[in-house]
């Protein structure tokens, strides 16, 4: 499954890869770091049909984090395939406001700073093994 | 039949002039006021007696005529001398005594060869009383009492001018008593004054200083929110590197204890992460550390110690506690900031804190103005909120720090006063207006250098500071 995680602090990247080294060495995750709205726009444009989940922080400067979620649901308004990748906001602000302005943008899920790696862990495979299933099941579909 | 133009003047009314005279001559009523009492009703003797004179007397000899006339010149004659000698303290009387000595003493030496049946020989009577030499005498004992009075005269007109004088004196000193009281009565009440005045000013400064602390504290307030997410960030790194590290360290163990061969390459890389994670705690550490340190030299009373200063990792680091600050309080805020920071930029000796404030104030403001802009203008997507700071070293040596804002702009109006304590375009409650009347202190006043601004309405705002070396 790939992931994008979009965040302005640099450390993130190498944070990301030894958390998950094991799920990176074994294959399950792949990662793709941006380090602000913009840059992850521009990935997603050149791989937009394998991206299945984007990671990003809300606060950045430039871009941030609730306009990028906007301007992925203007741009993959609706599934069908591709399917849009899901977008998980992740915030150290973590108010009712923001969670519920992200919900309604379309945010598939709203993390809160400082991240639950163990947690974080765990929806992601159970997310990577659905993304397989679906995979396995359109391949074996078609 | 006598022809008579004019009547011999009787020595009576002579006599009440004369002692008129006298009166006011020697000041009577005033220094001897019942002697000039006494001498005020001699016209009750004089006028009786100049009565019976011109009725009854006419018919008299004139031998009595003469004798009564003589008797009663004598008695003036020493009614004269007793008042003149009670009077004797003042020197023109004194003088006025002797000028009329001579007479007296020739009419004295007439009336008692007169009185006295003392027979003296023709030279003596020819002498006193009639012959040539008494006539002489008597001449010039008139002319002895006319200079005499005349000497008396002078001598009590000196007098006067003198009183006078003293008196003008005497006036001048208490006039000068009276100022130099009132001298006195105004000093002490300006003494009062200046204590007073000084009082004030104290309290004066004492409230400025609070009021720069309740500024420093205002400010510290806004930033709060930013510091907590500015430390938070590298405190979640921190843990987060440490869990990850204690992670590789105990699969590290575990493949040691299984004394499996180790993957030497993994070995490597589980090491070289180790090494990398250990240098991410100690950076991120550092960087919680500074963020601290900086809120508590924001908000300490400033040593006011220059020291030299890198202004590009100042400018930074308000700036972003600056936008975090703003970013807490309203969520949906979001700016691009752009830094352009000159990589050779000189150390500037400068009271770190105080430069930092003003640069903090700087950026809230702009942060303020973008908002502000935004806000306006709802239906512009276009519009990108931007701040930015650029650094540059100045070629006559010194640095400039411009801070822009792609903001609302200040109008003509405040642009006057922006930098006038109290000051200030925010709602009520919202800003104290000694933000930049402070900047503008520290900059010009604690460090010479300068504080100026170009602005647009409708486009934006540049402060530009500029310190010398």
């Amino acid at each position: 499954m790939n992931i994008l995680v979009v965040d302005d602090e640099l450390d993130v990247r190498a944070l990301f890869e030894q958390r998950f080294r094991r799920e990176i060495r074994g294959g399950q995750l792949r990662f793709a770091f941006a380090h602000s709205g913009e840059e992850a726009l521009d990935y997603l444009h050149q791989h937009a049909s394998e991206l299945v989940l984007i990671l990003s922080d809300i606060n950045m400067p430039g871009m941030s984090g609730l306009e990028l979620l906007s301007r992925i649901r203007q741009e993959y308004p609706t599934p069908p395939p591709p399917a849009p990748p899901r977008v998980m906001m992740l915030t150290a602000y973590a108010d009712e406001t923001s969670r519920q302005q992200a919900l309604e943008l379309g945010a598939s899920d709203f993390l809160t700073k400082p991240v639950d790696f163990a947690a974080l862990k765990q929806k992601l495979l159970q997310l990577a093994a659905q993304d397989d299933n679906t995979y396995e099941n359109e391949n074996s579909g078609s | 039949m006598k022809l008579i133009i004019f009547p011999p003047i009787p020595s009576i009314l002579v006599s009440l002039f004369v002692f008129l005279a006298l009166r006011h001559f020697l000041e009577l009523p005033e220094r001897a006021p019942r002697l000039n009492g006494l001498l005020k009703y001699l016209w009750a003797v004089a006028l009786p007696l100049l009565l019976v004179m011109e009725t009854v007397g006419s018919r008299w000899e004139t031998d009595t005529h003469l004798l009564i006339d003589a008797v009663y010149v004598g008695l003036m004659v020493l009614l004269a001398g007793v008042v003149l000698t009670r009077m004797r303290a003042l020197q023109p009387a004194r003088t006025l005594l002797l000028a009329l000595a001579p007479f007296a003493l020739q009419a004295l030496a007439k009336f008692i060869l007169f009185v006295l049946p003392i027979e003296v020989g023709p030279s003596v009577s020819e002498l006193i009383l009639y012959g040539k030499p008494a006539d002489l005498f008597w001449f010039f004992s008139i002319v002895w009492l006319v200079v005499g009075a005349l000497v008396a005269y002078k001598q009590q007109t000196l007098l006067q001018q003198q009183r006078l004088e003293r008196e003008v004196e005497a006036r001048i000193q208490v006039r000068n008593q009276e100022l130099e009281q009132l001298v006195e009565e105004r000093t002490a009440s300006l003494t009062r004054q200046t204590g007073e005045l000084r009082e004030t000013l104290e309290e004066l400064r004492i409230t400025q200083d609070q009021l720069i602390q309740s500024e420093k504290m205002a400010s510290l307030g806004e930033l709060t929110a930013g510091i907590a997410h500015e430390i938070q960030n590298p405190l979640n790194f921190v843990t987060n590197f440490a869990d990850v590290s204690t992670e590789l360290l105990s699969e590290l163990r575990e493949k040691q204890q299984k004394r499996t061969t180790l993957d030497a390459e993994l070995e490597e890389e589980l090491l070289t992460d180790l090494e990398q994670n250990l240098s991410k705690i100690t950076h991120h550490g550092h960087r919680a550390a500074s963020i601290v340190r900086g809120m508590l030299e924001h908000s300490r009373a400033s040593t006011g110690e220059r020291l030299p200063t890198d202004l590009n990792l100042l400018a930074d680091e308000y700036l972003r506690l600056a936008y975090h600050g703003l970013r807490a309080k309203n969520k949906t805020f979001n700016a691009t900031l752009l830094t352009d920071f000159a990589p050779d930029l000189p150390l500037i000796e400068a009271v770190g804190p105080d430069v930092g404030r003003v640069l903090l104030n700087l950026f809230t403001n702009a942060f303020y103005a973008v908002q502000k802009r935004r806000e306006q203008l709802p239906a512009q997507p276009d519009y990108v909120p931007t701040v930015s700071v650029r650094t540059r070293a100045l070629p006559e040596g010194g640095v400039e720090i411009r801070v822009r804002d792609n903001g609302t702009g200040i109008p003509e109006a405040a642009r006057q006063k922006i930098f006038q304590p109290f000051f200030t375009t925010k709602p009520a409650g919202e800003g104290t207006g000694l933000g930049l009347s402070l900047s503008y202190d520290i900059i010009t006043k604690g460090h010479n250098g300068t504080l100026s601004l170009e602005t647009e309405e409708g486009q934006g705002t540049e402060f530009v500071i500029k310190l010398p070396n």
